[in-house]
Protein backbone atom coordinates (compact mmCIF):
# COMPACT_ATOMS: atom_id res chain seq x y z
CA UNK A 1 0.00 0.00 0.00
CA UNK A 2 1.15 3.33 -0.86
CA UNK A 3 2.61 5.81 2.26
CA UNK A 4 0.58 8.70 3.63
CA UNK A 5 3.15 11.29 2.41
CA UNK A 6 2.40 9.59 -1.46
CA UNK A 7 -1.29 9.51 -0.58
CA UNK A 8 -1.48 13.25 0.85
CA UNK A 9 1.21 14.02 -2.86
CA UNK A 10 -1.93 12.36 -5.05
CA UNK A 11 -5.21 13.88 -3.34
CA UNK A 12 -5.51 17.22 -5.77
CA UNK A 13 -4.69 15.51 -8.86
CA UNK A 14 -7.31 12.56 -7.59
CA UNK A 15 -10.07 15.34 -7.19
CA UNK A 16 -9.09 17.30 -10.35
CA UNK A 17 -9.31 13.17 -12.10
CA UNK A 18 -5.86 13.55 -13.55
CA UNK A 19 -4.50 10.10 -12.07
CA UNK A 20 -4.22 7.26 -14.23
CA UNK A 21 -6.02 4.33 -13.27
CA UNK A 22 -3.83 2.34 -11.34
CA UNK A 23 -2.71 5.58 -9.11
CA UNK A 24 -6.32 6.36 -8.11
CA UNK A 25 -6.64 2.42 -7.52
CA UNK A 26 -3.87 2.76 -5.16
CA UNK A 27 -5.28 6.08 -3.39
CA UNK A 28 -8.41 4.96 -2.76
CA UNK A 29 -7.00 1.32 -1.16
CA UNK A 30 -5.15 3.77 1.20
CA UNK A 31 -7.97 6.40 1.68
CA UNK A 32 -10.28 2.83 2.44
CA UNK A 33 -8.29 2.43 5.54
CA UNK A 34 -6.62 5.37 6.42
CA UNK A 35 -8.45 7.95 8.63
CA UNK A 36 -5.84 10.66 8.72
CA UNK A 37 -5.80 10.92 4.66
CA UNK A 38 -9.60 11.30 4.49
CA UNK A 39 -9.33 13.87 6.23
CA UNK A 40 -6.75 15.64 4.32
CA UNK A 41 -8.91 14.93 1.95
CA UNK A 42 -11.65 16.40 2.79
CA UNK A 43 -9.86 19.29 3.99
CA UNK A 44 -8.73 19.77 0.45
CA UNK A 45 -12.23 19.92 -1.03
CA UNK A 46 -12.96 22.51 1.30
CA UNK A 47 -9.52 24.15 0.23
CA UNK A 48 -10.44 24.32 -3.12
CA UNK A 49 -13.93 25.43 -2.68
CA UNK A 50 -12.94 28.58 -0.91
CA UNK A 51 -10.88 28.99 -3.65
CA UNK A 52 -13.79 28.69 -6.01
CA UNK A 53 -16.03 30.77 -4.12
CA UNK A 54 -13.77 33.79 -3.08
CA UNK A 55 -16.02 36.64 -4.75
CA UNK A 56 -14.29 38.45 -7.66
CA UNK A 57 -12.73 42.15 -7.23
CA UNK A 58 -15.65 44.48 -8.33
CA UNK A 59 -14.85 46.90 -10.74
CA UNK A 60 -16.20 50.50 -9.87
CA UNK A 61 -18.46 52.86 -11.78
CA UNK A 62 -15.36 54.67 -12.42
CA UNK A 63 -12.94 52.23 -14.16
CA UNK A 64 -15.66 50.49 -15.94
CA UNK A 65 -16.63 53.65 -17.65
CA UNK A 66 -13.00 54.50 -19.06
CA UNK A 67 -13.02 50.71 -20.16
CA UNK A 68 -16.56 51.07 -22.17
CA UNK A 69 -14.95 54.41 -23.48
CA UNK A 70 -11.94 52.43 -24.67
CA UNK A 71 -14.23 49.49 -26.17
CA UNK A 72 -15.69 52.63 -27.97
CA UNK A 73 -12.54 54.00 -29.48
CA UNK A 74 -10.67 50.80 -30.49
CA UNK A 75 -12.07 51.36 -34.09
CA UNK A 76 -10.46 54.49 -34.38
CA UNK A 77 -7.60 53.50 -32.58
CA UNK A 78 -6.83 51.01 -34.98
CA UNK B 1 -19.46 50.59 -53.65
CA UNK B 2 -17.15 53.23 -51.42
CA UNK B 3 -20.01 52.21 -48.50
CA UNK B 4 -19.32 48.59 -48.16
CA UNK B 5 -16.11 48.14 -46.48
CA UNK B 6 -16.65 51.24 -44.21
CA UNK B 7 -20.18 49.69 -43.12
CA UNK B 8 -18.35 46.33 -42.75
CA UNK B 9 -15.49 47.69 -40.11
CA UNK B 10 -18.67 49.82 -38.21
CA UNK B 11 -20.14 46.61 -38.32
CA UNK B 12 -17.06 44.46 -36.50
CA UNK B 13 -16.88 47.34 -34.07
CA UNK B 14 -20.26 47.02 -32.98
CA UNK B 15 -19.93 43.24 -33.31
CA UNK B 16 -17.26 43.09 -30.72
CA UNK B 17 -18.63 45.69 -27.98
CA UNK B 18 -21.74 43.89 -27.85
CA UNK B 19 -19.62 40.17 -27.53
CA UNK B 20 -16.81 41.98 -25.24
CA UNK B 21 -19.07 44.23 -22.97
CA UNK B 22 -20.55 41.42 -20.50
CA UNK B 23 -16.95 40.05 -20.25
CA UNK B 24 -15.24 43.27 -19.02
CA UNK B 25 -16.29 42.42 -15.36
CA UNK B 26 -14.88 39.20 -15.38
CA UNK B 27 -11.89 40.61 -17.42
CA UNK B 28 -11.11 43.41 -14.55
CA UNK B 29 -11.45 40.73 -12.36
CA UNK B 30 -8.96 38.38 -13.39
CA UNK B 31 -6.56 41.35 -14.54
CA UNK B 32 -6.33 42.23 -10.33
CA UNK B 33 -6.17 38.40 -9.78
CA UNK B 34 -3.10 37.97 -12.16
CA UNK B 35 -1.13 41.45 -10.45
CA UNK B 36 -2.25 40.63 -6.94
CA UNK B 37 -3.35 44.35 -6.71
CA UNK B 38 -5.87 46.67 -8.64
CA UNK B 39 -2.95 48.91 -9.32
CA UNK B 40 -2.29 48.42 -13.27
CA UNK B 41 -5.59 46.29 -13.89
CA UNK B 42 -7.20 48.78 -15.69
CA UNK B 43 -4.15 48.63 -18.27
CA UNK B 44 -3.55 45.10 -18.23
CA UNK B 45 -7.54 45.05 -19.54
CA UNK B 46 -6.95 48.09 -21.95
CA UNK B 47 -4.26 45.78 -23.27
CA UNK B 48 -6.07 42.61 -23.58
CA UNK B 49 -8.91 44.12 -24.96
CA UNK B 50 -6.66 45.67 -27.94
CA UNK B 51 -5.18 42.36 -28.27
CA UNK B 52 -9.08 41.08 -28.91
CA UNK B 53 -10.24 43.71 -30.71
CA UNK B 54 -7.56 42.73 -33.47
CA UNK B 55 -7.84 39.72 -33.41
CA UNK B 56 -11.72 39.30 -33.31
CA UNK B 57 -12.11 38.39 -36.60
CA UNK B 58 -10.31 35.08 -36.04
CA UNK B 59 -12.71 33.98 -33.09
CA UNK B 60 -14.71 30.97 -34.65
CA UNK B 61 -16.49 29.76 -31.67
CA UNK B 62 -18.47 33.32 -29.45
CA UNK B 63 -19.49 30.54 -26.98
CA UNK B 64 -16.11 30.02 -25.79
CA UNK B 65 -15.39 33.80 -25.75
CA UNK B 66 -14.40 33.36 -22.28
CA UNK B 67 -11.47 30.73 -22.66
CA UNK B 68 -10.53 33.10 -25.79
CA UNK B 69 -10.20 35.93 -23.80
CA UNK B 70 -8.55 34.48 -20.88
CA UNK B 71 -5.80 33.30 -22.76
CA UNK B 72 -5.58 36.67 -24.62
CA UNK B 73 -5.14 38.62 -20.54
CA UNK B 74 -2.94 35.67 -19.19
CA UNK B 75 -0.57 36.18 -22.55
CA UNK B 76 -0.45 40.37 -22.15
CA UNK B 77 -0.13 39.71 -18.55
CA UNK B 78 3.07 37.26 -19.35
CA UNK B 79 4.40 39.73 -22.09
CA UNK B 80 4.03 42.64 -19.09
CA UNK B 81 6.26 40.68 -17.01
CA UNK B 82 8.47 39.97 -19.78
CA UNK B 83 9.10 43.35 -20.08
CA UNK B 84 9.69 44.29 -16.86
CA UNK B 85 12.82 41.61 -16.80
CA UNK B 86 12.87 37.53 -16.37
CA UNK B 87 11.15 34.35 -17.64
CA UNK B 88 7.76 35.30 -15.49
CA UNK B 89 6.87 31.14 -15.19
CA UNK B 90 10.10 29.91 -13.76
CA UNK B 91 9.17 29.05 -10.11
CA UNK B 92 11.57 28.25 -7.26
CA UNK B 93 12.26 24.82 -6.63
CA UNK B 94 10.47 24.17 -3.12
CA UNK B 95 11.77 23.42 -0.22
CA UNK B 96 11.09 20.34 2.24
CA UNK B 97 7.21 19.36 2.15
CA UNK B 98 4.95 21.88 3.79
CA UNK B 99 1.76 20.02 5.21
CA UNK B 100 -1.10 22.47 6.18
CA UNK B 101 -3.97 20.03 7.25
CA UNK B 102 -0.85 18.48 9.46
CA UNK B 103 0.33 21.23 11.03
CA UNK B 104 -3.41 23.08 11.91
CA UNK B 105 -3.77 19.94 13.36
CA UNK B 106 -0.30 19.61 15.56
CA UNK B 107 -0.70 23.79 16.49
CA UNK B 108 -4.15 23.71 16.95
CA UNK B 109 -4.98 27.49 16.57
CA UNK B 110 -8.78 26.56 17.85
CA UNK B 111 -8.51 24.53 20.84
CA UNK B 112 -12.10 24.65 22.15
CA UNK B 113 -13.19 23.60 18.13
CA UNK B 114 -14.39 20.28 16.99
CA UNK B 115 -13.32 21.52 13.49
CA UNK B 116 -10.81 23.31 13.59
CA UNK B 117 -9.79 22.72 9.67
CA UNK B 118 -12.78 24.33 8.76
CA UNK B 119 -12.12 26.99 11.20
CA UNK B 120 -9.00 28.27 9.58
CA UNK B 121 -10.14 28.45 6.20
CA UNK B 122 -12.98 30.22 7.38
CA UNK B 123 -10.45 33.05 8.08
CA UNK B 124 -9.99 34.06 4.70
CA UNK B 125 -12.45 35.79 2.77
CA UNK B 126 -12.19 37.14 -0.50
CA UNK B 127 -9.57 40.04 0.12
CA UNK B 128 -7.71 37.52 2.40
CA UNK B 129 -7.38 35.20 -0.44
CA UNK B 130 -6.50 37.43 -3.08
CA UNK B 131 -4.19 38.67 -0.65
CA UNK B 132 -2.66 35.21 -0.19
CA UNK B 133 -2.07 34.08 -3.95
CA UNK B 134 -0.83 37.65 -4.75
CA UNK B 135 2.17 36.53 -2.78
CA UNK B 136 3.11 33.25 -4.52
CA UNK B 137 5.27 33.20 -7.67
CA UNK B 138 3.42 34.90 -11.15
CA UNK B 139 3.52 31.04 -12.21
CA UNK B 140 2.38 29.20 -9.30
CA UNK B 141 -0.32 31.97 -9.17
CA UNK B 142 -1.59 32.19 -12.44
CA UNK B 143 -2.03 28.35 -12.75
CA UNK B 144 -3.90 27.72 -9.72
CA UNK B 145 -6.13 30.95 -10.33
CA UNK B 146 -6.92 29.63 -13.67
CA UNK B 147 -8.07 26.15 -12.69
CA UNK B 148 -9.22 26.78 -9.03
CA UNK B 149 -10.94 29.90 -9.19
CA UNK B 150 -12.20 30.42 -12.56
CA UNK B 151 -12.64 26.26 -13.12
CA UNK B 152 -10.59 25.83 -16.11
CA UNK B 153 -9.29 22.28 -17.41
CA UNK B 154 -5.22 21.79 -17.14
CA UNK B 155 -5.41 21.70 -20.95
CA UNK B 156 -7.05 24.95 -20.77
CA UNK B 157 -4.75 26.69 -18.36
CA UNK B 158 -1.97 25.23 -20.61
CA UNK B 159 -2.94 26.52 -23.44
CA UNK B 160 -3.45 29.73 -21.54
CA UNK B 161 -0.24 29.78 -20.40
CA UNK B 162 1.30 28.43 -23.49
CA UNK B 163 3.25 25.78 -21.98
CA UNK B 164 2.77 22.08 -22.06
CA UNK B 165 0.07 20.25 -20.45
CA UNK B 166 2.48 18.48 -18.04
CA UNK B 167 3.86 21.24 -16.75
CA UNK B 168 1.54 23.20 -15.39
CA UNK B 169 0.33 19.64 -13.68
CA UNK B 170 3.78 20.28 -11.58
CA UNK B 171 2.99 23.44 -11.02
CA UNK B 172 -0.66 23.26 -9.89
CA UNK B 173 1.15 19.99 -7.78
CA UNK B 174 4.08 22.76 -6.27
CA UNK B 175 1.99 25.37 -6.36
CA UNK B 176 -0.78 24.00 -3.96
CA UNK B 177 1.99 23.42 -1.17
CA UNK B 178 3.34 27.03 -1.65
CA UNK B 179 -0.27 28.14 -1.37
CA UNK B 180 -0.86 26.02 2.03
CA UNK B 181 2.24 27.71 3.15
CA UNK B 182 1.50 31.09 2.51
CA UNK B 183 -2.20 30.64 4.13
CA UNK B 184 -0.45 29.35 7.07
CA UNK B 185 2.14 32.30 7.10
CA UNK B 186 -0.71 34.92 6.46
CA UNK B 187 -2.87 33.61 9.23
CA UNK B 188 0.37 33.26 11.66
CA UNK B 189 1.97 36.55 10.55
CA UNK B 190 -1.69 38.79 10.49
CA UNK B 191 -2.47 37.22 13.87
CA UNK B 192 -5.43 35.70 13.11
CA UNK B 193 -4.75 32.70 15.12
CA UNK B 194 -4.81 34.43 18.60
CA UNK B 195 -2.44 32.01 20.04
CA UNK B 196 -1.44 34.67 22.55
CA UNK B 197 -4.86 33.76 24.01
CA UNK B 198 -4.05 30.37 24.92
CA UNK B 199 -0.24 30.67 26.21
Amino acid sequence: MITCREAVARLWAYLDRHLGRVEAAELEEHLGLCLHCCGELRFAQHLRERLRASGDPAVDEATRRRLEAFVSGLGEVE
Amino acid sequence: MRVAPVSRAAGVERDFEAFILPHLSYLYALAVRLLGQRDGAEDLVQEALLRAFRGFRRLRHRERGRLWLTRITTRAFYDLLRRRGGEPWTVPQEDGDFDLFDTIAEDDPFPYSDRLHLDFLELFDSERIIAVLAALPPGYRTALILAYVYGFKAREVAGSMGVPLGTVLSMLSRGRRRLERELWQFATTNGLLHREDRR
